[in-house]
């Protein structure tokens, strides 16, 4: 099967960029990191189509030097989902915006409490407190800036923005 | 008979539409839901009795021949399941339209309910039905998206925070499962379950050993097996009971239904066994170490969740006909069991307005009806004879004995300990929720022995007491009713399983695929 160097190599770019970017803790960086996987995957089923030919369409092209049309309808409908995920993904991170003020991932409180006894308990046998206060550092690229990065104004700040989406609450009356 | 394997994947998907366009009519809405998981229960039933008694049947969708278009495939054991999780499906809705009238829609915005509701069980029945490796996929993602808004359901800040995890950590393996289906087609040039399982033999073992991989990782991450199971007992419980109860019956069922195809069908002559039965055993005991630090009773049945997944991914390692029977039994019995276990939690909720043990007490005497209903499955997931637990639990030991090497015998003794400890995890809950008194003396002693759990998550959560519509406690006694027929007709229940074992490992040519399309 011959396949093209360049989309290989692509492709491995774009896998590696989505894991670090899915890695992140701003959620818009997480949905930027499923569109590169995403992307990195239908590249991956182009790669295994073979080598490119003439259109597919049956009769009007010799079956001979015609492309596999397989992946390439596996390639569309996997487009789909991806575009449809990524609609909710947006949705999400709106709506967690709107609760936090904040698109990170927050951090689970219950998680922290039982790292804090861990911690507590094992201060006497272990040196590496110090990892504590580098934590935010690790979880992020720029460790100095607040781990918040897309400022949007808001109509709790500014008067005259309405930007609250609406709900189907029975408060609203919007969705019945 | 062929027409109506399609059915039941587009049943559900029009009934989602009526839904969503009657979304100001709630008695609309759950007449179409109520009728629709019916219609798609008595066809899994019939296709059941007849692929049982006749050949399994194949539909070619669209009418492309076999190879080379979408094939609806349905054997004994996906009619086994389809049958288990309509009844399942149908069981949560009324449990939650018993939920709803009572509630009316204050918590959550009821018209989006149903629709993906019926979206979430067209998903499970096209991933249980479909023939070939990218169709599977795509019923995978019809549910996960189902189940992205049902987990998020009235968008309140826990539910957001949580089901970014859920989300998140399912796209990581719908991509990964995707390139696996890339990389199978590459080396394969088909995606065709069937076909694969043919060609798959002609390939070098190394090569094999990538793909069984990278599927294995991808459906291990959904059936959440240890190290890949730690998103699951962070997101179930904060969701609304009943959509927590479907999720835990269902959702990890069809990754290990994905798993028990991988393991029979696609990779004949490659395995995996020996990783397979470590991490297993790590499921079994991490899992249900996780229940016991747990004091909230949701929290503790998500840990006995992901440790019993062990007990299946055990029957997969053992890799017999009489291991792969058992395990489809035990898949059987823990859809119901574990669903019924949540909705029997989600009662406790409402009665007692919290689900933390430290919190609850007295509920013997309050709500006897209540104790019936939580202590049946739980005895019976704790696998006590001659509950259907016992049954699986016994048969896949059983299986595990005969193939005899060191290891399954390892595993076996860490499988009795995980199900001591399951007991042990819900008779503490009984013991604390049930039978202390409400006025009891003894109770300083009794906090004292167990201060250890003060600090466990959601330890203190109290919401308001509601009362229990009837629907709710009949529904949940219905389910009961159900775990116990496990029981009773445990004979000709285990026999159908039986066969599939024996059916799974018997390779199927797609000679025998393509004549039963044609018919």
């Amino acid at each position: 099967m011959d396949v093209s160097g360049i989309l290989i190599v692509i492709m491995a770019v774009l896998f590696a960029c989505g894991v670090y970017a899915m890695l992140e803790r701003s959620l818009t960086r997480v949905l930027i990191g499923f569109l590169l996987l995403g992307n990195a995957a239908n590249l991956l089923l182009l790669i295994v189509m073979g080598r490119p030919g003439l259109s597919p369409f049956f009769g009007t092209s010799d079956k001979d030097r015609m492309s596999d049309p397989l992946p390439q309808a596996l390639t569309l409908t996997a487009i789909v989902i991806t575009f449809a995920v990524s609609a909710f993904l947006l949705a999400l991170i709106y709506r967690s915006w709107q609760l936090g003020q904040a698109d990170t991932v927050e951090d689970d409180e219950t998680d922290l409490a039982v790292r804090g006894r861990g911690a507590a308990r094992e201060e006497d046998l272990d040196d590496e407190v110090e990892l504590e206060n580098a934590d935010d550092a690790v979880t992020t690229d720029f460790p100095d800036v607040d781990t918040s990065p897309i400022v949007v104004l808001h109509h709790r700040d500014v008067a005259g923005i309405r930007d609250d989406a609406p709900t189907d609450g029975p408060d609203e009356g919007g969705g019945r | 008979m062929n027409a109506l394997v399609p059915l039941m994947v587009t049943l559900p998907l029009v009934g989602a539409a009526i839904a969503l366009i009657a979304g100001r009519h709630r008695r609309t809405q759950v007449l179409v839901s109520i009728v629709t998981l019916s219609l798609v229960l008595i066809i899994a039933a019939v296709l059941l009795v007849a692929v049982d008694t006749g050949s399994p049947i194949a539909v070619s969708v669209g009418g492309w021949p076999v190879p080379f278009g979408i094939v609806l495939y349905v054997d004994r054991l996906s009619a086994l399941l389809v049958v288990v999780s309509s009844i399942v499906l149908l069981a949560v809705l009324l449990f939650s339209v018993g939920q709803g009238a009572a509630d009316g829609d204050d918590d959550t915005p009821v018209s989006i309910f149903h629709p993906s509701y019926l979206i979430l069980a067209a998903g499970i029945f096209n991933a249980f039905i479909a023939g070939d490796l990218f169709n599977l996929y795509v019923g995978f993602e019809i549910l996960l998206v189902a189940s992205y808004v049902l987990i998020t359901l009235g968008s309140t800040e826990s539910r957001i925070r949580t089901g970014i995890v859920y989300i998140v950590v399912s796209l990581v393996s719908s991509i990964l499962f995707l390139a696996a289906i890339a990389m199978i087609y590459g080396a394969l040039g088909t995606v065709n379950m069937v076909q694969i399982s043919e060609r798959m033999t002609e390939l070098p073992q190394e090569t094999q050993l990538v793909l069984h991989l990278m599927l294995l990782v991808a459906f291990s991450i959904k059936a959440a097996v240890f190290p890949l199971s730690f998103w699951l007992p962070d997101s179930y419980p904060t969701a609304p009971a009943p959509v927590t109860a479907v999720f835990a019956g269902l959702l990890t069922k069809v990754g290990v239904y994905a798993l028990i195809r991988t393991e029979t069908e696609l990779f004949r002559d490659n395995d995996v066994n020996t990783l397979l039965m470590i991490v297993a055993l790590a499921t079994m005991v991490v899992g249900v170490l996780g229940a016991l630090a747990q004091a909230e009773l949701k929290r503790i049945l998500s840990f006995t969740l992901v440790s019993h997944i062990g007990y299946m991914v055990f029957g997969l390692a053992i890799a017999t006909p009489a291991a792969i029977g058992a395990t489809v039994y035990y898949t059987v019995h823990h859809i119901i069991v574990q669903t019924t276990l949540f909705l029997s939690v989600g009662l406790i909720e409402r009665r007692a307005g919290s689900t933390s043990i430290l919190r609850v007490k007295g509920l013997m005497r309050a709500a006897p009806v209540l104790a019936v209903l939580y202590f049946i499955p739980a005895i019976n997931l704790g696998g006590l004879p001659p509950f259907s637990g016992f049954i699986g639990k016994f048969a896949l030991f059983d299986a595990g004995a005969q193939s005899g090497t060191p290891l399954a015998m390892v595993v076996i003794v860490g499988g009795i300990v995980t199900s001591l400890l399951t007991l042990y995890a819900l008779m503490r809950a009984w013991n604390l929720a049930f039978w202390r008194e409400k006025d009891d003396h003894t109770e300083t002693e009794t906090l004292e022995r167990i201060a250890y759990l003060g600090d466990a998550p959601a330890a203190g959560v109290q919401t308001e007491r509601r009362v229990i519509p009837r629907i709710m406690t009949a529904t949940t006694a219905g389910m009961v009713v159900v775990t116990i027929a496990l029981t009773v007709f445990a004979g000709p229940l285990y026999d159908v399983c039986a066969r599939i074992g024996e059916s799974l490992l018997q390779p199927v040519h797609l000679s025998q695929l393509q004549e039963e399309a044609g018919r």
